[in-house]
Parts: structure tokens; C-alpha cells; sequence
């Protein structure tokens, strides 16, 4: 597909015996929010890694926006305007959290070779990361230590960073994992604005929230894509229900 | 602002009021050595400062800080040995050659982490001792006597001991200065962040390594610097001054003054340096009690005196 | 050519040494994540008790089986009382702490036994020279250093590849959480682990004694050997660091040896002169630097995580 923002070829990664990416291939066209599901182990958060350059695969290619990203260190990646969520919180815990914002919106704001303006009074870096903040609904906590928030607010924090770097793309790593109830309702609100301005790549357990937002959803199981199409099509894909989905609405009960 | 009075703010006032004012004390109380030694521990306090840009703020546990101390030093004394005195030619050369070892030092280090970088830096440092020691022109294990301190235009005198203190506390007070300006800047702030979460700041964009390499070149120049200034001091050098364990003495220092502000290791330098003059006179073993209590300081009070000066302001 | 024969086998005794006491710290970090920079301590005390055991009881092997078991007691203790405070701690807590460590020991070695080192005499039937290859003779302690050094390898490797024991140890060095979950009395585990690393560094210190020195602070010369090796070797892969050891061992012995004559052919003899004892020095830290740029986690590193 010509029009693909992000394209993904053949993508295989091994550790030792392990297998965790077996031939995948993507396609997600701009302005959709494609939905990644399967089994715990499916190598999910792995494909994650691979795209946002964390990990090096060890066969096949990226494409993002037209340009070969393969080889392309993260911090590359994340000025072609690739930006990721973690699955585990991974945030500057010992800084603020304006801090933490703020700098998602310096690494895109020039080099930062300056060493002599107080960087915490520049309103160029200040005042995107207040906006960001607000969008997600932090900004009340601003000046407190990341370490201090709550888990759910972790995540909204890890969505405002993601965002203030103004990115193209959101590759989102279970985004609702360990929510509550409200707070996966907010969350789910927050992508639905969200899908309107950026494409996403959804990694998550949450069905009700994946068959809520998806445009089309990829089913991952041992690394390998099993079915990829419309929402519709995956939940009548009978594959797909022995190898996951059952399991899937068992746990939900 | 309710911040300009913290505890921390009021003892670093007056002990720089009290280093300001010593050489005075000095002169009445008839103490040279009072002012030899505060001399020193402002000396190794700046170098504590370098160390801390890339210990403390930086989240790069070196363990071969004392090379640059040996670096500026030897600048200074293989210049004078060689007939050039000239305090601006010596000065500028130890900081360049600082900044180099730093370079090359940082460029290999910095690929590595934790444990590893801990290994590599306490190895390369050892590797830059071996190489001093093995200079036989220089003095080798025995050291270089430096004949004539360094010479500057005529009102500028270091043979004059209160001059020469003067003039390393107000190299302490700029360098204390350009690190409080450097780690609130937006550099300080990336190293900062690529302490806390190097992962997370490369993922926001953030090319981490080489902020860092910056980083410890700049502490590796400004330590050169307090070579430069220990090796007038003693008017003699060694390569003892770089052994891996005086390393172990600035990262003494630099926790027990504390690690999360600018300041933090003067205190510590002023700390272990007085604690280490009163054991001393106190029993000839003093290391016996250093040993245990700094185990003691990292077991219960890890973040120093800084630490402390902040408990104190909440209760 | 002797010459060459010879000083390969200093190189691989020198390297055998070196292996003793980098396997010691190589487990050590792999199994309890602890940066132990007071081992080049427990090298020393192995070298004092040595000496002073085999003063009082007139026999060489006496001293050191009595001085390793010593040496053993030490090392368990320091982990009862220190370790086991500064285990899941920042690697910061440790280099300080282990640091601590350092002074104190030093310093209480100089309490005990004072300033000045001592000195483990050989005894007399080995003090002599063996003939390995015909028309060959070669140090007989050397000769058993070699030897010794090999069986205790042989060991490591029986207890570590084929023990209970063994498979613990492996498990930990790659996964500790896991091993921890097995039910297994971690407690005692990294005790005996710390336990079998003060006795190697032990046994290494009071080998080289008679040969090389007794005294304050030779710990600390040495540690930084081990810790090149251990970054060279992999951190937590014993196989690793006997590899990294025999290298360095080599390197460093030939380097010695060989380094000024070829300096000499390439230049005038003062620049020789000076030249090479720091190039020679340099040599195992070249070395270092080449595998950090190509393979920066070690050679044979054992960690998964």
C-alpha cells in the first residue's frame, strides 16, 4: 500500500531459542488506529520495541512515512515523528512532572546544548508541555515529583509525553493496563479524541476499549500473525476465538 | 521566594562567610597550617564539584575522577620542569589535555553501564597512572618537585599563601556559579532526565550519549583546573594524586555532602577533609573509624549532609 | 627459545592466578548483583595468615591450608555482617560501602601485623627447579601455582556444571528473582558463594606470596586486574574469566618481556627506555578498550537480563 504510514516487512526477532517476532507485516494507513491483540508472550510489547527502535530485529524492514527506518537509532525515530508509550511506566520518577513533559518538548525543540538559561523558566518548552498536560488532565499535579502520582495517573502522563513531541504516529503499549473502571472510560474517551488528529498502533488486553476504537485489528500469537482485517471480520475469525478470544471473554467473565 | 532561606541556603552563607574571613583568623590565632589546609580542602572541594556534575546529576558513577587531578597537575609541573613557568600557558594546556583524556576516556566508557562503566573508568584511570609512574624523566613513583609556581602578570603572586587561598575560593565560587547556571540549563536538565530514565529520554528524542560525553568532558576540564592548583599547592607532584583510591576519596565526598545540589560536595569535601585532621590527632589508625562510619553513612544517611540540612526543614 | 617457553608459562601462571581471583568476583556479581571492591582485601588477609600460620607451625602447606580456611571464616563473616545490608542496594552503595571496607581492613592489618608486610619463605623442596621438557628447568612453585590452579579450575568447573550446587549458581547468575521463587535458601546460598570467593581470592593472595609480596595495599594493586578482567570476561561467566585471565596473564607477562627489544628495533634505545615500561602497562588496558568497542558486555557474558 503506497499510502502506508507505518509498513512493516517480514519482521523476525530470536532470543536463543525463542522466537518472539515470526514474519510479521504491517500495514497501518494514516489516520488509523490499528489495534494489536493475542495471548500474553505473543510478543507484543517485542514488536513495540522493534518499531520504536529499541530493539534491532534480526530479519526485515520498517518503513514509516516513506523512509526506511530499519537501522534508525530511537531518538532518530522519534524525530521522524514516531512516539511510543511503555507498557511498564517508564518515566523520569525523580523530576516533575512538568519536568518530565517539558523535556519531551525540548528534545524537539533544537539541540540542547545550552548551558547557561534557566531552562525551567523558558516558555517555549513550558507552555506546549502545559497544553499537553491539559489535554490529558494533569494539570493540577504539574509540580509534583512523578513518583508521587497514582498508577492511572502514570499513564495519563505517559500519554502527555508522548504527545508533546508532536508526533505523526502514537505506538501505544497497553495504555489501560492496570485502570480502573472510570479511569479506562476516561482513557478510551482520550484516544477516541485522540484518533481524530494521529495515527495509532494500539497494543492491548482490553477488548471492550480494542473493538471500541480499532479501525482493524492484528491478532498476534507465538509472534505470528494469525488474522488482520475489520473488527467485525476478527471477531468471527474462528481462529482467532480458540486461540485467544475465548480465552479472552472467559477471564472477563 | 520561600526558598532562598532553606537550611541548606544558611549553612553554605556562613561557611562561606567563615572561608572568607579565615585567612584573617588564620593571621591572629598565628595558624599557618589552618590556612594550608583550608587551602587544600577548597582545592578538592571544586574537584568534588566536577565530579558531582556527572556522579550526582549525571547518574555516571566514575570511579577514575582523580586522573584529571593528576592530568592538570602534571600539565603544570612537566611545563615548570621543562623552564615554562608561565601560569598561561600551563593553565590553559591542563585543561586541554584534561578535556582530551576525557574525551577519548568518555567516548569508550560511555558505550557501556552500570557495573561495566564503573570497571572501565576506575581501569582507565589506573592505565593513565602507569603511564605517569612510568615517565623516569618526570620522576616516575617519586614524583616532580615544582621549583616555581605558576607566573601570571606582576600583582598576581602564588607564593603568597593568602593570595594563592583567595584566589582558588573565588576559582570555587565561579565554578560553583557556572554549575548551578550549567544544571538548570536545558543540557542540565537532558542530563537530568537521562539520569533518571536514559531509555525514556532517547525514546522522547533525546541523543543521550552525547550529551553525556559533553557532560564528562566539561567535569574532566574542571577537575584539570583543580590539578592545576593542588599541583601549586604542594609545589610538588606524584602520581599518587591519581591512584584509583583518591578517586574513592572525591566519591567519599561528593556523598557525603550529598549529591542532588551544586553545593552539596563543598560541604562534603569541608566534612571528610576536618573529620580526617581530627581522627588523625586522635589516634593514628584513623582509617579504622573512616571505614566503618562511612559504611554507617551509606547504610543510614545516603543523602548526606544535604540530606540532613533537608530533614531538618520538614521535621 | 627457552626464554619464550618459560615466560609463556609465567603468563600462564600470572593468568591462572588472575583467574582465581577475577572467578571470585565474577560470581559474586553474578549471583548478588554486589560490586565487591574490598576482595583485593580478602587476597591480602589469604597472603598474611599464610605467613603468620606458617611461621607458628614451621610448614608451608600447614600454613596455607590453615590460612585458606581462615580466609574462608572471613569472608562469610564480612557477608553476614556487611553484605547481606547492601544486597539489591544501587551499585553506588556498594563501591562506597566495599570501599569503607578497604580502609578498614588496611588499616587493621596494620594494627595487627604493622606497617612494614611480611614475608612467606619457601620451603625447601620447593624451592627448587624441575625439569618439564628435556633440557628445560622451570620453577617448581611455579610449576605447582600451575598446577594447583588448574585443579582448582577443574573444580569450579565440576561444581559449577555438574552440582546441584552448581546449577543453582548458574541459574542465579542469569536469573536471580527465579531462583529465589525455587524455594531455595538464598540466605545461605550467597553466603557460601561469597564464602567460595573470599577463599579463591584467598588462595591466590597466599600463592603468589612467597614469589611476589605481603604487604598493605596489595589488594587494591591487584583488584584492578581482576576488574579488567571481569569486564573483558563477561560479568557472571567463570568461563569468560578464565579466558579474559589466561589473555591478560599472557599479554601482560610477554608484553613485559618482549615489548622493549622490539621497541628498540623500531627506535633509538632512550626512547625505548622510557617508552616501555608505561607501554607495557598499557598493553592489558588496550586490550580492554579494543573488546569495549567491539563487544561492550564482555566476551562470554552470562547475564540474560
Amino acid at each position: 500500500m503506497a499510502d502506508a504510514l507505518l509498513q512493516v516487512e517480514s519482521l523476525a526477532k530470536r532470543f536463543g531459542g525463542i522466537v518472539a517476532t515470526d514474519d510479521v507485516a504491517l500495514s497501518i494507513a494514516a489516520g488509523e488506529l490499528h489495534a494489536v491483540i493475542g495471548p500474553n508472550g505473543a510478543g507484543k510489547t517485542t514488536l513495540i520495541a522493534q518499531l520504536s527502535g529499541q530493539l534491532a530485529p534480526d530479519a526485515g524492514r520498517i518503513r514509516f512515512a516513506g523512509h526506511d527506518i530499519s537501522a534508525l537509532p530511537m531518538y532518530r525515530r522519534s524525530h521522524l515523528g514516531l512516539a511510543r508509550s511503555f507498557q511498564i511506566t517508564s518515566l523520569c520518577l525523580d523530576l516533575s512532572v512538568l519536568d518530565n513533559v517539558a523535556l519531551a518538548v525540548q528534545a524537539h525543540a533544537g539541540h540542547s546544548f545550552r548551558f547557561w538559561r534557566n531552562a525551567r523558566g523558558e516558555t517555549e518548552l513550558r507552555q506546549p508541555a502545559r497544553s499537553a498536560l491539559a489535554r490529558v488532565g494533569l494539570s493540577a499535579r504539574e509540580h509534583l515529583p512523578a513518583s508521587a502520582l497514582s498508577h492511572g495517573e502514570h499513564r495519563q502522563l505517559e500519554l502527555a509525553m508522548a504527545l508533546a513531541g508532536n508526533p505523526r504516529m502514537l505506538l501505544l503499549d497497553e495504555p489501560m493496563a492496570g485502570l480502573g473502571p472510570e479511569e479506562s472510560a476516561r482513557m478510551v474517551g482520550m484516544l477516541r479524541e485522540l484518533k481524530k488528529e494521529l495515527t495509532i498502533l494500539l497494543v492491548e488486553h482490553d477488548m471492550e476499549a480494542v473493538f471500541a476504537l480499532a479501525d482493524r485489528i492484528t491478532v498476534l500469537v507465538y509472534g505470528r500473525v494469525i488474522a488482520s482485517g475489520a473488527p467485525d471480520e476478527i471477531r468471527a475469525n474462528a481462529q482467532v476465538r480458540d486461540a485467544y478470544l475465548g480465552e479472552a471473554e472467559a477471564a472477563h467473565g | 521566594m520561600s526558598g532562598a532561606f532553606t537550611p541548606r541556603n544558611i549553612v553554605a552563607a556562613l561557611l562561606f562567610a567563615a572561608l572568607l574571613l579565615l585567612p584573617l583568623y588564620a593571621h591572629f590565632a598565628n595558624d599557618r597550617f589552618l590556612l594550608t589546609l583550608f587551602t587544600r580542602i577548597i582545592i578538592l572541594a571544586m574537584a568534588a564539584v566536577s565530579l558531582n556534575l556527572i556522579l550526582g546529576f549525571g547518574g555516571m558513577m566514575s570511579f577514575g575522577h582523580a586522573a584529571y587531578l593528576g592530568i592538570g597537575g602534571y600539565a603544570v609541573g612537566i611545563l615548570a620542569f621543562e623552564g615554562v613557568p608561565s601560569g598561561f600557558v600551563q593553565w590553559p594546556v591542563a585543561l586541554a589535555a584534561s578535556a582530551l583524556f576525557a574525551l577519548v576516556i568518555g567516548a569508550l566508557s560511555l558505550r557501556t553501564r552500570g557495573v561495566y562503566f564503573i570497571m572501565i573508568t576506575l581501569a582507565f584511570a589506573q592505565m593513565a597512572y602507569y603511564i605517569i609512574a612510568g615517565l623516569a624523566r618526570y620522576g616516575g613513583d617519586d614524583g616532580l618537585t615544582i621549583q616555581k609556581r605558576s607566573q601570571f602578570f606582576a600583582p598576581i603572586n602564588l607564593t603568597d599563601k593568602v593570595q594563592f587561598y583567595y584566589l582558588c575560593l573565588a576559582l570555587l565560587l565561579g565554578a560553583l556559579y557556572l554549575a548551578w547556571r550549567l544544571v538548570n540549563s536545558r543540557f542540565g536538565l537532558a542530563i537530568q532526565g537521562a539520569r533518571s530514565n536514559d531509555t525514556r529520554m532517547r525514546a522522547i528524542g533525546f541523543p543521550t550519549y552525547r550529551y553525556k560525553l559533553v557532560c564528562f568532558v566539561i567535569a574532566g576540564t574542571l577537575c584539570g583546573l583543580a590539578g592545576a592548583l593542588l599541583a601549586n599547592h604542594t609545589d610538588f607532584v606524584s602520581p599518587a594524586m591519581m591512584y584509583w583510591t583518591r578517586s574513592g576519596d572525591l566519591i567519599i565526598m561528593v556523598v557525603l555532602g550529598g549529591m542532588g545540589s551544586v553545593i552539596g560536595p563543598v560541604f562534603g569535601a569541608v566534612a571528610l577533609l576536618v573529620l580526617e585532621e581530627t581522627l588523625s590527632g586522635i589516634t593514628e589508625y584513623w582509617q579504622i573509624i573512616l571505614g566503618p562510619l562511612l559504611l554507617l553513612v551509606v547504610l543510614f544517611a545516603r543523602g548526606g549532609i544535604d540530606g540532613l540540612l533537608g530533614k531538618v526543614r520538614h521535621g | 627459545m627457552t626464554l619464550f617457553i618459560e615466560q609463556c608459562l609465567n603468563g600462564l601462571q600470572f593468568g591462572l592466578l588472575l583467574f582465581l581471583l577475577a572467578a571470585g568476583l565474577t560470581l559474586v556479581f553474578g549471583i548478588m548483583d554486589l560490586v565487591n571492591l574490598a576482595h583485593g582485601s580478602l587476597y591480602m588477609i589469604g597472603a598474611y595468615f599464610a605467613a603468620t600460620f606458617a611461621a607458628w607451625t614451621g610448614s608451608f602447606v600447614l600454613g596455607a591450608l590453615l590460612a585458606l580456611v581462615a580466609t574462608l571464616i572471613v569472608g562469610m563473616a564480612v557477608e553476614v555482617i556487611v553484605m547481606r545490608r547492601l544486597y539489591g542496594r544501587d551499585h553506588l552503595d556498594h563501591v562506597l560501602g566495599t570501599f569503607g571496607l578497604i580502609l578498614f581492613f588496611d588499616e587493621a592489618v596494620r594494627l595487627i601485623w604493622g606497617p612494614e608486610g611480611l614475608s612467606l619463605p619457601l620451603p625447601s623442596w620447593l624451592n627448587t627447579a624441575i625439569t618439564i621438557l628435556p633440557g628445560f628447568d622451570y620453577s617448581a612453585y611455579k610449576f605447582s601455582i600451575i598446577v594447583v590452579s588448574l585443579v582448582v579450575a577443574g573444580f569450579l568447573y565440576v561444581l559449577v556444571m555438574r552440582t546441584r550446587v552448581g546449577m543453582l549458581i548458574r541459574a542465579g547468575a542469569s536469573n536471580r528473582e527465579m531462583v529465589g521463587a525455587l524455594g531455595v535458601n538464598i540466605k545461605l546460598l550467597y553466603t557460601l558463594v561469597f564464602g567460595l570467593g573470599a577463599a579463591l581470592a584467598g588462595l591466590a593472595g597466599l600463592m603468589q606470596a612467597p614469589i611476589l609480596t605481603v604487604q598493605i595495599g596489595m589488594g587494591e594493586n591487584i583488584l584492578i586486574l581482576a576488574f579488567v578482567i571481569t569486564v573483558i570476561g563477561g560479568i557472571g561467566s567463570i568461563r569468560g574469566a578464565l579466558v579474559a585471565a589466561l589473555l591478560v596473564g599472557f599479554i601482560d607477562t610477554l608484553g613485559r618481556s618482549y615489548l622493549p627489544d622490539f621497541l628498540r628495533m623500531m627506535f633509538s634505545k632512550e626512547v625505548a627506555a622510557t617508552a616501555a615500561p608505561a607501554l607495557s602497562s598499557m598493553l592489558i588496558y588496550l586490550l580492554m578498550a579494543i573488546v569495549l568497542v567491539v563487544k561492550p558486555e564482555g566476551l562470554f557474558s552470562a547475564a540474560g537480563k
